[in-house]
């Protein structure tokens, strides 16, 4: 029989900060998550600098929350994981050195985990993965289809050439004048709506399983501009509709395509805006029609927090994978294969 | 009682080990390198060399700011970080004070200098004997400040890493009164960290939080607006 292994998740790289223990890099033991998003609201969008403070106001409150919650000493630990990166860097160096000193402190060992690796691995906490696999991880900040014919083995099939989906989403928002964060809020216009505004749907060349939202997003600005030049009143939920369906229709046909290609065996979505409803919606009907298994975690594992980077950092650590004293966050890291 | 000091506030890296009244190891080092690279390996190097077990610390002692807003924030970070791990006391002493104790024993006043950009700096006027501060610790336009330094009329010791960047300004000002660190008293000794963190109270740990000394700019640029709308 093997032992449990039992990792110490650290997240900080947006504006979650977040701890977690992870049994065996599928079952969560904790899982705390103090959000900012009432503090950046005022500025209709996350603050870096603000971001960071708030961070080290919240770490070692966060940390002993998660350690508390688990009913567990430090040294019941046999790993600490933190996001190295992507993210915002000022945000991203408070949990890397908070990692570190943690690590030093009871003397265990340090790995770095990649925040989409995290958010593909949130799925690991509902059931086991099957490879291959097709991972669709669409957020503010990522739109990406990843291929994994292995444990830690990622291949970008396709990826945003301009704006991640949840940055579109965003965007459009505020052109209806919707509250930060405006994801949810488009979802639940466009969910209420009784007609949808036509807008183009991306393709780009043909069998390119990358996205662009830029262009789309242009199109609802300008017609929104034309029609207040007509004296026009446009329905926002007409609008929200309309660009819901773009979005949705471009990403399940490419992930369907891909799934397809790829004869995978599984297919998951990860990250914020895979809580959509009209994705989520879209996703399931075209998955279980082909009769492919079609997974997304439930919301509170979409969007930030760090059991997921526990239960990627859990497969990092049984690899061999080790951090240093000298690692640093890594604002604009790749996603690599763990080899 | 064994203190690790860790002053991270600008360039410089100061880190130091002292037993009780006893300086074990001390570093400082002015290389333009990211903190968070190089203060843990730093830090761990230092207790090998000392024979110091984490476990063997009793105090951590930390310059709280003002400074870098990054830099700062990686030395919180890793000090909170330790002495809660730990459970043991943080000491927490302004990043400006640990400057001015390089003037200790000067007959007048210390003014630590920290270059904050468009004419501004952070600053204080501490009093050489008992490195009390007489004008504590703030965010200013630098000229200003300096006038105001010259009313008081004492002679005024300037130390910190940025004093080429202002000393023109400063013999401007205050002529004869202005007196100036040599070269190597310019650096923050995390020594003087950790003996002025002996003569003070430790800091409830979860809510330790760097001295910015400054809002950011979305904040202050937020006021501005909140004020200019009739409410
Ligand atoms: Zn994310």
């Amino acid at each position: 029989m093997t032992e449990d292994i039992y990792v110490l998740g650290i997240e900080t790289s947006c504006d979650e900060t977040a701890a977690s223990v992870v049994k065996n890099g599928k079952e969560i033991i904790s899982n705390v998550v103090a959000s900012q998003i009432e503090s950046h609201k005022r500025f209709g969008g996350v603050v870096p600098e603000i971001a960071s403070r708030h961070h080290v106001e919240q770490i070692t409150l966060v940390i002993e929350e998660a350690l508390t919650q688990a009913g567990m000493a430090p040294n019941e630990l046999d790993a600490v994981a933190v996001t190295e990166g992507p993210g915002l860097v000022g945000a991203l160096l408070v949990g890397v050195n908070a990692a570190k000193a943690f690590a030093f402190a009871h003397q265990l060992p340090l790995v770095g985990v990649h925040h989409i690796a995290g958010h593909i691995y949130a799925n690991r906490l509902e059931q086991e993965m099957e490879f291959p696999l097709l991972a669709l991880v669409i957020s503010g900040g990522h739109t990406e289809l990843v291929l994994m014919k292995e444990h830690g083995d990622f291949d970008v099939i396709g990826e945003t050439r301009d704006d991640a989906a949840g940055e579109a989403y965003d965007k459009v928002a505020r052109t209806l004048n919707l509250p930060y964060p405006g994801g949810p809020h488009i979802d639940r216009l466009a969910h209420e709506s009784d007609g949808a505004i036509e807008f183009p749907r991306v393709w780009l060349e043909e069998g390119s399983y990358d996205f662009s939202f830029s262009g789309l997003k242009s199109s609802v600005l300008n017609y929104l501009h034309n029609a207040a030049q007509r004296g026009e009143e446009i329905p926002p939920e007409h609008i929200a509709a309309g660009f819901q369906n773009s979005v949705v229709e471009v990403v399940t046909a490419k992930a369907v395509r891909a799934a397809a290609q790829y004869k995978v065996r599984q297919v998951i979505a990860a990250g914020g805006v895979a809580a959509n409803k009209g994705l989520r919606t879209s996703l399931t009907a075209a998955f279980d029609e082909k009769g492919i298994p079609f997974y997304i975690p439930p919301l509170a594992l979409c969007t930030d927090n760090a059991a997921m980077i526990a239960a990627a950092g859990t497969v990092m650590f049984e690899k061999g994978i080790r951090g240093t004293m000298a690692m640093n966050g890594r604002p604009g890291m790749e996603l690599a294969s763990w080899t | 009682m064994i203190y690790l000091g860790i002053d991270t506030s600008n360039y410089p890296l100061a880190i130091a080990l002292m037993e009780d009244q006893t300086v074990l190891i001390e570093e400082t080092t002015n290389l333009k390198i990211n903190h968070s690279l190089t203060a843990m390996p730093a830090i761990e190097e230092m207790m090998k060399k000392a024979k110091v077990a984490p476990a063997d610390l009793t105090h951590i002692a930390v310059a709280e700011g003002p400074g870098s807003y990054t830099g700062i924030r990686i030395g919180l970070t890793i000090a909170k970080t330790l002495a809660w791990s730990l459970k043991i006391p943080l000491h927490m002493v302004s990043s400006l004070k640990v400057l001015a104790a390089n003037g200790q024993s000067f007959d007048g006043l210390v003014c630590p200098v920290m270059d904050a950009r468009r004419g501004t700096a952070f600053t204080a006027l501490y009093d050489g004997k008992t490195l009390e501060p007489v004008v504590g610790d703030q965010h200013s336009d630098f000229r200003e400040f300096l006038n105001k330094a010259k009313t008081i009329g004492k002679p005024v010791l300037f130390t910190g890493a940025d004093l080429v960047i202002h000393e023109g300004l400063i013999r401007e000002v205050l002529g004869g009164m202005a007196h100036f660190s040599a070269p190597q008293n310019r650096l923050p000794r995390a020594s003087n960290l950790i003996v002025l963190a002996q003569q003070s109270d430790a800091q409830d740990v979860h809510h330790a939080v760097p001295e910015y000394q400054r809002i950011t700019e979305a904040e202050a640029n937020y006021n501005k607006q909140q004020e200019g709308q009739p409410s």
